[in-house]
């Protein structure tokens, strides 16, 4: 056993110890950090299976915007977690869950042990037309061209999103903003960081939607960390939650996938079809639905993480 | 044991634990933690598979690392709405019992 089995082991024990804080622990804000923890520890594991584009989408969304998400869920839902104790599983439930759960995990264990050897793969398929789109990122070459479809959908997807989460907003607070991210004044610190630390953010988004085309990264991560510079301005209040009946938002919100889909529509005029690119032009256009993707991005997941407006707005 | 292996015999723990958790954990917020647990368990098992199909020069297919980019973001998505809808309900039953209680005061103040 080399040294990098080791860690490799000791990181797996380490997930699935942190995996099981947040099913046992008491409270529930003990259960939302460990949750942010664990998608951090997750993406190092992304990283040891050479899964780099997966490994900063899991650390951005997965661990950081989602764990913001729930953080401000528990502190909430505080009041709820004392009085919400009817209905607990008794002795008896708990040893059947575990039971089943425990068949599941043997039965998905046997199942990859047994498979051994080269799996069936697509990668030669990929591999041949990229050249074709210019690009050196297979992923996003996937992402992008091979399944455009599917990231046009996925946009679609967060928008639904967005319109849910505002459709749950008090009759009187439509059209207005959400409620502030955090129930307490800001802290110094934070505020001095809120300023200091976007200019830096912005610039490392835009280098890594930029540099996606070839190397790791791409739309979704930089997009990401866009967001992200947005919920520490936000948080520290150094400027207000938009207000949701805006023009200029939902015309952000929708600039992703409306361009994605008018470039696709264009394919039948320039291409062979729908979200098909000229081989001419195939890089440039695919930075140019990037460019758009990355701020439908960055507005929509902190509008999640905001949730419905709460404070009616001017025009409401 | 590669790590390749390793990652997916977490993914098959992680998609156990949040089953668990699904079926045990009484609180909502316990449940979409614990739903998250499956999902990125499943994600591993993609990991995994993109791993067996390394060919052509490639780390990894990339194939399935695409699908699990775009189902973290979904996942995301559907996290918040849950949330959404949770934190609603939540302030509904607040509102409901705010609205009781005045009513019982009400009452009182009558009968006085």
């Amino acid at each position: 056993m080399t040294v990098l089995d080791l860690l490799d082991t000791g990181l797996a024990v380490l997930v699935l110890a942190v995996a099981a804080w947040t099913i046992v622990a008491r409270s529930n804000f003990a259960a939302v950090i460990g949750f942010m923890t664990y998608g951090l520890l997750l993406s190092l594991v992304w990283a040891r299976i050479a899964a780099l584009d997966v490994a900063i989408t899991e650390a951005a969304i997965g661990s950081g915007v989602t764990g913001l998400l729930l953080i401000g869920a528990a502190v909430r839902l505080r009041a709820l977690e004392k009085s919400d104790t009817a209905g607990q599983v008794g002795g008896l439930g708990r040893v059947g869950a575990a039971v089943l759960s425990v068949l599941v995990v043997v039965a998905l264990a046997a199942v990859f042990l047994s498979a051994e050897g080269q799996g069936p793969s697509l990668a030669p398929e990929a591999a041949r037309h990229l050249p074709q789109f210019g690009l050196g990122n297979p992923i996003t070459a996937v992402l992008m061209a091979y399944r455009a479809i599917d990231t046009m959908l996925e946009k679609v997807v967060l928008i639904l999103a967005v319109i849910g989460v505002w459709s749950l907003a008090p009759d009187g607070a439509w059209g207005g903003a959400p409620a502030n991210l955090s129930l307490a004044e800001p802290d110094p610190a934070l505020v001095y960081l809120a300023r200091v630390l976007p200019p830096f953010g912005i610039v490392v988004s835009i280098y890594i939607a930029w540099v996606g085309a070839s190397e790791p990264g791409g739309a979704f991560q930089g997009g990401a960390l866009l967001a992200a510079m947005a919920l520490v301005v936000l948080m520290a209040r150094l400027a207000p939650a938009p207000e949701v009946g805006r023009l200029w938002l939902r015309l952000v919100i929708v600039s992703g996938p409306v361009t994605f889909l008018a470039v696709g529509l264009l394919g039948f005029a320039i291409a062979t079809g729908f979200l098909a690119y000229p081989t001419a032009y195939a890089k440039a256009l695919i930075l140019f639905i990037e460019a758009f993707m990355v701020l439908s991005i960055a507005a929509m997941l902190p509008l999640l993480v905001l949730g419905p407006p709460k404070v009616p707005g001017g025009r409401a | 044991m590669t790590a390749t292996t390793l990652a997916g015999l977490t993914g098959a723990a992680l998609i156990g634990l949040g089953l668990y958790g699904v079926l045990v954990n009484v609180h909502a917020l316990r449940k979409i933690l614990a739903f998250n647990l499956i999902g990125s368990g499943v994600f591993l098992v993609f990991g995994l598979v993109a791993r067996r199909g390394a060919v052509a020069g490639f780390a990894a297919d990339p194939v399935p690392q695409a699908m699990v980019i775009t189902g973290i973001v979904v996942a995301f998505s559907a996290t918040a709405l849950a949330i959404g809808l949770l934190l609603r309900l939540h302030e509904r039953r607040v509102e409901d019992a705010a609205a009781e209680s005045d009513n019982r005061s009400d009452n009182k103040s009558d009968k006085t």
